[in-house]
């Protein structure tokens, strides 16, 4: 009877904790949505979606989220470009061609990269990175989306690293034996065979890495430049959603015209991510198959 | 672990209750004063409030930057006792904090000079106030027009929370008239605080910046500046005369007429002695008559 008693209450715990995660993320949704609704009663929609320029502090002020939108896209893919192919050779030289100790030497200092405070990686990308880009490239300030995205695919490396490590290793035995047995070479087992069918692993891992990318604040905010400008390339400085929030929150009176429109450029962000959590879902659920 | 962890939350929760513990002595003033606003005074504001903990050692201040806007914003929403600021509050934000019952009082605490940094290589040490217009407006693009090098112009500005980038803009970008509708060119850079606009300069040869004479420092340059013909150097001398043609005062704003702790700040602050720490870190201390109209 006693056993009963707690199995039930730890059971209706354990529904209420899985409830409460779905309930924060309407309510989350609705709040950001309630703020912003309150920008397009006094700035219309389309502005905001189309418009050119974020001039918030200009009589009267334009809210177009469209350099902030491209400015985090440039970001975000020369990021991906970066850490995609190198996150994932790396996870497969250290799931599978490394020796045993190098490995645990490895595994170590990619989680010790984790914890670099993300205002230490802007710290550096100010004083060094953006100066020897400037440098290297020709460029009129190092301050551009370039240094950007090499730091933030530093940043998701980690996050990529571990969780293909992860899938690439827990692909059964048998799979490598029977491969081997069919006369393959380690570069074809691995390629062909181990790579696939860890492949829905190493996708939830890059898109986790893409949400840590297109999220991160500090260091868009630190190298980036924030100019509010429709980026010509990815060498020139823009500014990025999440810089916009965090750079302009402070000053925004709550309830003024400019606050809610912050609030419209965090739903923004909010759907992206939405948007590429359910392809990363859609990915996973064919790899399945 | 539950039973070994004991020990050691009551003494953690100890040591955090012993500093509440500090006995007060009820002859002299007690209390906290939170000050949140501009990044141009913050280290001023810093000096000054250490000052007067020395003095009132019952009385603790915290301060804290992040901009003139941000200072406003918090006085509006009373999460701060008293906001420092670079610029006037707008007519605007008195209407809205009027309507949230709170009524700004304002305090001239010092004045400063906005200095145009450049770096040390760059041949270029004087700039006429159009020039600059033309400059920040992004209409010339090339140190080769003022006698520089054949590079490209890399400007440099404030967030637009700082109260600097809206001085600037008004006298600069506007050239003072309010109904202008020019704007900082989009190229232009808008960096977190006046110290990022000093390091990008000191390794950017082509860039141009704008910040507080309180940050010029030796590893860059200021240029000389004129609104006519006469070029001037941003320097006490020249604030104080007003010749120099970027210099404003600075502000401290309170809710209503400041009361206990928060009055005895401003006091402070308006006294020989705090004045002296403006001096001290390189702004211009208002004259005794001033300090005095404003009480």
């Amino acid at each position: 009877m006693h056993r009963r008693i707690s199995e039930y209450v730890v059971e209706s715990l354990i529904k209420l904790s899985g409830l409460l995660v779905i309930i924060l993320i309407f309510l989350l949704f609705l709040f950001l949505l309630k703020d912003s609704l309150s920008l397009f009663g006094i700035y219309p929609l389309g502005k905001f979606l189309f418009g050119m320029h974020w001039l918030p502090i200009s009589e009267p002020p334009r809210f177009g989220v469209v350099p902030l939108f491209l400015g985090s896209l440039y970001v975000t893919v020369g990021a991906i470009i970066i850490c995609v192919p190198v996150g994932i050779a790396s996870a497969m030289f250290i799931a599978e061609v490394a020796p045993k100790s190098l490995k645990h030497v490895l595994k170590s200092l990619v989680e010790i990269l984790a914890s670099i405070p993300s205002v230490v990686l802007g710290f550096i990308g100010i004083i060094w990175l953006g100066p020897a880009l400037r440098n290297a490239l020709g460029l009129t300030t190092g301050m551009c989306g370039l240094t950007g995205s090499l730091l933030l695919a530093f940043m998701a490396l980690p996050t990529i690293i571990t969780i293909a490590e992860d899938a690439l290793v827990s692909v059964p035995r048998s799979y490598k034996e029977a491969a081997f047995g069919l006369g393959a070479t380690r570069w074809q087992t691995l390629w062909r065979v181990i790579l696939p069918s860890a492949s829905s692993g190493i996708i939830a891992g890059v898109m986790l890495g893409i949400g840590r990318v297109i999220g991160e604040t500090m260091v868009a905010m630190m190298v980036t430049g924030n100019s509010p400008v429709v980026p010509k390339s990815i060498l020139a400085p823009l500014r990025t959603l999440t810089a916009t929030i965090a750079g302009e929150m402070g000053e925004a009176v709550s309830g003024s015209e400019h606050y809610f429109a912050l609030f419209a450029v965090g739903l923004v962000l909010f759907v992206i991510t939405f948007i590429i959590n359910f392809i990363a879902d859609a990915f996973l659920r064919r790899a399945r198959k | 672990m539950a039973v070994k962890l004991t020990p050691v939350v009551i003494a953690l929760t100890m040591l955090l209750l012993a500093g509440c513990g500090k006995s007060v002595d009820p002859n002299q003033p007690a209390g906290f004063v939170q000050i949140k606003g501009s990044d141009t005074i913050v280290n001023a504001v810093q000096k000054v409030s250490e000052e007067f903990m020395k003095d009132y050692p019952y009385v603790f201040v915290a301060v804290t930057g992040g901009g003139t806007g941000v200072g406003i914003a918090s006085l509006i929403s009373k999460t701060c006792d008293v906001a420092s600021a670079s610029r006037e509050m707008k007519p605007k934000e008195i209407q809205i904090a009027n309507k949230r019952g709170v009524f700004p009082e304002e305090f001239v605490v010092a004045y400063d000079g906005i200095a145009v940094i450049v770096n040390k290589d760059n041949p270029v040490h004087k700039l006429t106030i159009g020039d600059l217009h033309k400059i920040f407006t992004g209409k010339t693009t090339n140190w080769k027009e003022f006698g520089g090098k054949d590079l490209r112009i890399v400007t440099l500005s404030r967030e637009v929370s700082s109260g600097t980038h809206m001085y600037f803009k008004e006298e600069v970008i506007q050239l003072g008239q309010k109904n202008s509708t020019e704007e900082f060119s989009a190229q232009t850079l808008l960096l977190t605080s006046s110290q990022a606009i000093v390091e990008e300069v000191v390794t950017n040869e082509t860039a141009i910046g704008y910040l507080g004479m309180g940050y010029l420092s030796e590893r860059i340059k200021a240029l000389l500046l004129a609104k006519d013909e006469q070029f001037y150097l941003p320097d006490v001398e020249n604030v104080i005369k007003k010749t120099y043609p970027l210099s404003r005062p600075l502000y401290l704003y309170t809710d209503g007429q400041p009361k206990g702790a928060t009055k005895l700040f401003i006091d402070f602050a308006l006294s020989p002695k705090g004045q002296q720490q403006f001096k001290e870190t390189g702004f211009v201390p208002v004259g005794a008559t001033v300090a005095q109209k404003d009480q």
